[in-house]
This record gives C-alpha cells, structure tokens and sequence, in this order.
C-alpha cells in the first residue's frame, strides 16, 4: 500500500545471478530464463488472485446483506422495496434490541475478564513449572478444541435439574435450575469459561516464556517481592500477549452464538438473547431477512468500534514493550 | 517443558509452590470433569443413564447403536452420515483453502505489494465479523442458485473460517524465511517457481500441517454455517448432535454422549498432534512460541 509498484525485497534474480565469484560455477549450469521486468512485477498480483476471487466472494453477500438492511425483505414479501432507514427505526427504537445489546456488551464483558484473570493466573502458576504442572500441562486445551456446540450438549446434560450430575455432587436437590431465568446467564458464562480459558492461558503461558531472563534475575538480587516484581515487570512485559487473547476473546464473545442457542436458544424469556440469537430468529425462524441483517449490520459496527480501539491499544502496549516509548 | 530454571534465592519446594500445585490440580478437576463424565454417561447401559453414580457396568453399547441404524431408528439422527458429511466439507474446505491461501500468502509474506495490508486486513475481518452476516443472505442466494443443503455449497461457506486461519499463519511462517535460501537458488539457476516448490514450501511444512489441521479443526467445530444453509443432505455432527437433545418423549442420554464424545474426538487427537504450533495458530501468529 505504501509503494507505488512492486518492491520485491531481493534484487532482481536476474542481475544477482550474474553477479559476484560465482559466475564461473554459474556459467555451467543452465542460464535462467530471462523473465521480462513485467511479468516479474505482476508475480504477487497473480499469486493472490485467487484468494482475491473468494475474498470477493464473501464479501458479496456481506454487501446483499447491507442491502437488504435497507428493504423489507422477507419469505412473505418476496418483491422488496426500498424502505430507507425504517428498518433501523423500528429497531433502535424497540426496547428488546437494547435488552440484547445490553445482554450482549455484559456476556462479552464478564465472560472476557473472567477468561483473561483466570487464563493469567493459570498461565503464571504453570509457569513455576512443578512436576505436576508440566504433566497436566499438555491436558490444558482440551475444552478449547471441543465444538463449542457439543461442550454446549455437555454441559446441558450436566445442569439437568433430576439427573444432572451437578446438582448431585454440589447436594442441590432436583428443584436447582441452571438455566432459570436468573441463573441461566452465568450458567453461560460459566460454559463459555470452561470453553475458553485455556485460550488466553496458553497465549500468555507461550509469552511468559519467550520472557528475557535477566530482568527477573535482577529483581530477585534485588530482593524484590512477589507482588512488586509482578505488578512492575512480569504485566508490563506481558502486557501484550494479554491483549492479543483479550482481542480475541472480547470479539468472539460478542458474536457469540453456539453454545447459547445449544443451553438456552436466548430464553427462558429473552434472558440470553444476545444480538446473534436476536438476528438468527429473526431473518431464519420468521424470515424477515431484512430485520436480521439490520441486527447484524448494527452488531458489526459495534464490533468493528470496539476492534480498532483495542488494536490501536495493541499497537501502543507492543511499542511500549519493546522499549521504545516509556 | 523441561524444568524452568530457578531465579537466584527461589526454592522449589515451598509453601507457595505447594498453594501453585493445589490451585492447578482445582483448576483441571474442573476442566476435564465435564469430558470425563460425559466419557463415563456414553458407557452407561440404558438402564443406568439416569443415575449420578460413578459405579457401573460399562458398556460399548452405545457407540455401535450411534453409528447403527439403529441409532437412526431411536433417535431419527442419522450420525454416520453426518460423520462423512462433516469430513467431506472440512477435508474439501482445507484443500481449497490450501490450494488458493499458500500462493496469496508467499505474495504477501515475500512482497508487499500495492493492495497486500488491504488483502490481510480483509481476511483477518472475516475472522472477526459475525458469521450471520454473510449467512442470512447466503442462505437466500443458495436457496436461489441451488447450493442450498450441498457439500459444494459448505465448502465455499466455510472458506470464511480456513482461509483466514491458512493465509495469516502461513504469512508468518513465509516472513520468518530467510529470503537468502531462495536466493541461493535462483544463484543455482533455479526458476523462482521451482525456488518456491524446491526450496521455501518444504521448509514451511510444520507451518502448512499446523495451518492445515488447525482449518480442518475449526471447520469441523463450526455450528452456523452447517445450522443454516443445508438441511439433510449436508448436514454435520454439529447439528446432528442437537438432534439427540431435542427428541420429544424418550430420552437417550447416553447415545448423546456418545455422539458428544465421537464428535469431540477427531478435533482432540489432531490438536494433541500439532500443539507446539497451537498458540502461533491460534493467535494468527501474533504469537510465537
């Protein structure tokens, strides 16, 4: 983007083939073939072609659907007009939109902090490198590779309130609900917890390691504390490490969709209706296309917002570990 | 991981250390408890699904009604075929995604060229916009042009969770190449195809494998795609298993174990395989380890 043409990051094959004590062994073998200044030029266009065409590919029904957010699109009205903003209206003016972004923006925050705190804290204490921590260390990302649709089954068999296994080891009787209307959110976030941990643990626990040695060995001739060696030098320096897994966590959870339709489909009520389950029933279960993608064109704003505020902070924390801003 | 060597003053036996063990061993009860008993409900005869108990008569039983027409008779999900649903779509999704990401990503990882942030940019987004997005009208065009409930149909869909996962990773591998391998071949005579078939893939290969089976894992465990645009004919595990929860009268808690537990698997073993490129996977190599 920065460069007008095409900078390969080598000199040209052609000249350095010639160049330097080299000729002579080169004049032996078969000369390469002159390829012209062109066709050298045109070598990245040509080998992202294809992933241009899919590109283009996702990006058309991206484009629809920000169309359709405009008409009034649905099964039962198959001729679609043009209805401006009305779609927009009538859903930022209807209170369960705003009870979904509320839903949504307090899963995405609670579940994120708690992954981010307990993820950290795993990571650190697996790091102290224990004999048993090394064994159960390899055991860390299984939750993470199940789909989370089957951890969703999982756990729904296991919050069943007559024969679910947790009522029975934690002794709370068949009348505990789970997934009641006030206890289904954190059931949730439970789940997405069990699910997702283990993804920042490990990215923090690869950047505790890749950590320089010698900063901690000055801290401990310095007799420096726990705590103060943690606060002043471990965070900082994992402090981007922590915000690649936030980025990522924060994002998904906003979008988040598998494991809730799985436990409750946004219910009991709309207690977890989040904006993705609010967009699902609206243009697949009544097929009001243009109602759902309206949810979703708002959903994508509010992610797209959040990203570039945090991948600017990215920016900043990895500038600021690599020592060059303080 | 071998022992990490100890700070000046820091003792490997302490108080704390045993509190850091404790902690560790609460924390994996409660990781793997689910997995375990879900392992255990899928060995439980009919007669036992509905007790909480850890002793009983294990059985295989379930595994082979699951994938039996018998299963199909009970619970009317047809699991095998969704089986071979699910490995056609994610095996066919990883090629395309291969065949058409390594090219864009040696472009990208070798040159930047006018248009190649845009192009990384563009693939990373798709990682992060909500999938309903392009789902909603992309169930309204297949239902249109006839890709609606096909295989050919998925594999075009999921495209938008492996070429991602392929390019950014695969571009990481590509940069952490030092050009002058490739040089020294060109100085060989070699064409700069044969430079990059010869010389820079086969340096890549831990790359492509991680790329690969991480895609072939994320296509496998997506539930949307397969939930929305296809019906029978298309159909996965991911939304087979749905199924087993949903039948009305009888419940078949065990056979859905099962299911959980043979739709977990292949994702488990091919994770174990590839976990020390996991975390550079996992984060679109902004994480090295």
């Amino acid at each position: 983007m920065t460069t007008s043409k095409t900078t390969p990051t080598s000199q040209g094959e052609v000249d350095s083939a010639a160049a330097g004590g080299s000729s002579a062994a080169a004049s032996k073998r078969p000369a390469p073939k002159q390829v012209p200044g062109w066709r050298r030029a045109m070598r990245p266009y040509l080998l992202a072609v294809p992933a241009v065409v899919i590109i283009i590919g996702i990006l058309y029904p991206f484009a629809i659907g920000a169309i359709y957010s405009f008409l009034n699109y649905g099964a039962v009205n198959p001729n679609p007009r043009f209805v401006g903003l009305r779609n927009y209206a009538s859903i930022l003016s209807d209170s369960t939109f705003w009870q979904s972004v509320g839903t949504t923006l307090a899963y995405a925050l609670v579940a994120t902090a708690v992954e981010t705190v307990l993820g950290v804290a795993i990571a650190l204490l697996l790091n102290r490198s224990s004999l048993i921590g090394r064994t159960l260390e390899r055991l860390l990302i299984l939750p993470l590779m199940i789909a989370p649709v089957i951890a969703g089954v999982i756990w729904k068999l296991m919050f069943n309130p007559q024969w679910g296994v947790l009522n029975h080891i934690f002794g709370l009787g068949s009348t505990f609900d789970w997934l009641s209307k006030e206890n289904a959110f954190f059931s949730i976030v439970l789940v997405d917890v069990w699910i997702f941990t283990p993804f920042v643990a490990i990215l923090v626990l690869a950047g505790v390691r890749s950590l320089p040695r010698e900063p901690f060995e000055a801290s401990a001739v310095d007799g420096a504390g726990w705590f103060y060696t943690f606060r002043r030098l471990t965070l900082p320096m994992m402090w981007p490490y922590i915000l690649v897994a936030v980025i990522f966590r924060l994002m998904d959870n906003l979008k988040i969709f598998d494991a809730i339709y799985v436990l409750t489909a946004g219910g009991p009520g709309i207690a977890t209706q989040t904006l993705q389950i609010n967009a699902f029933q609206d243009s697949i279960i009544r097929l009001d296309y243009s109602r759902g993608s309206t949810y979703m064109f708002l959903l994508w704003i509010i992610v797209f917002v959040i990203a570039r505020y945090l991948v600017k902070l990215l920016g900043r924390a990895q500038a600021r570990a690599a020592g060059s801003e303080v | 991981m071998p022992a990490r060597e100890l700070l000046p003053g820091e003792r490997r036996f302490t108080a704390s250390a045993l509190f850091a063990d404790l902690a560790i061993i609460v924390w994996f009860v409660f990781s793997l408890f689910p997995i375990i008993w879900m392992l255990l409900l899928s060995l439980k005869s009919s007669a036992e699904q509905t007790s909480t108990y850890f002793r009983f008569s294990p059985t295989l039983e379930n595994y082979a009604i699951v994938l039996s027409n018998r299963g199909t008779e009970l619970t009317s999900v047809d699991y095998k075929a969704a089986l071979i649903t699910s490995v056609i779509n994610c095996v066919g999704a990883v090629v395309v995604s291969l065949i058409i990401g390594i090219p864009a990503a040696y472009a990208a990882g070798r040159w930047r060229f006018k248009g190649s942030d845009g192009l990384m940019f563009q693939m990373l987004s798709f990682r992060f916009a909500p999938e309903l997005m392009v789902v909603v009208p992309l169930f309204v065009i297949y239902n249109q042009i006839g890709l609606f409930d096909t295989k050919v149909g998925m594999i075009w869909v999921l495209q938008l969770v492996t070429m991602p996962l392929v390019v950014w990773i695969l571009r990481s591998y590509f940069q952490d190449l030092p050009e002058d391998l490739e040089q020294a071949a060109l100085l060989d005579g070699y064409t700069r195809r044969r430079a990059f078939l010869m010389v820079a893939l086969p340096l890549v290969r831990p790359g492509i494998a991680a790329a690969a089976l991480l895609a072939f894992i994320f296509a496998w465990n997506n539930y949307v795609f397969p939930l929305i645009l296809s019906d029978t004919a298309a159909s996965t595990i991911t939304v087979a298993i749905t199924k087993f929860l949903g039948g009305g009268g009888q419940a078949y808690y065990n056979l859905t174990a099962a299911a959980a537990i043979i739709g977990a698997l292949p994702p488990l073993v091919l994770a174990l395989s590839i976990q020390r490129y996991l975390v550079r996977g996992l984060s679109f190599g902004a994480v090295k380890s």
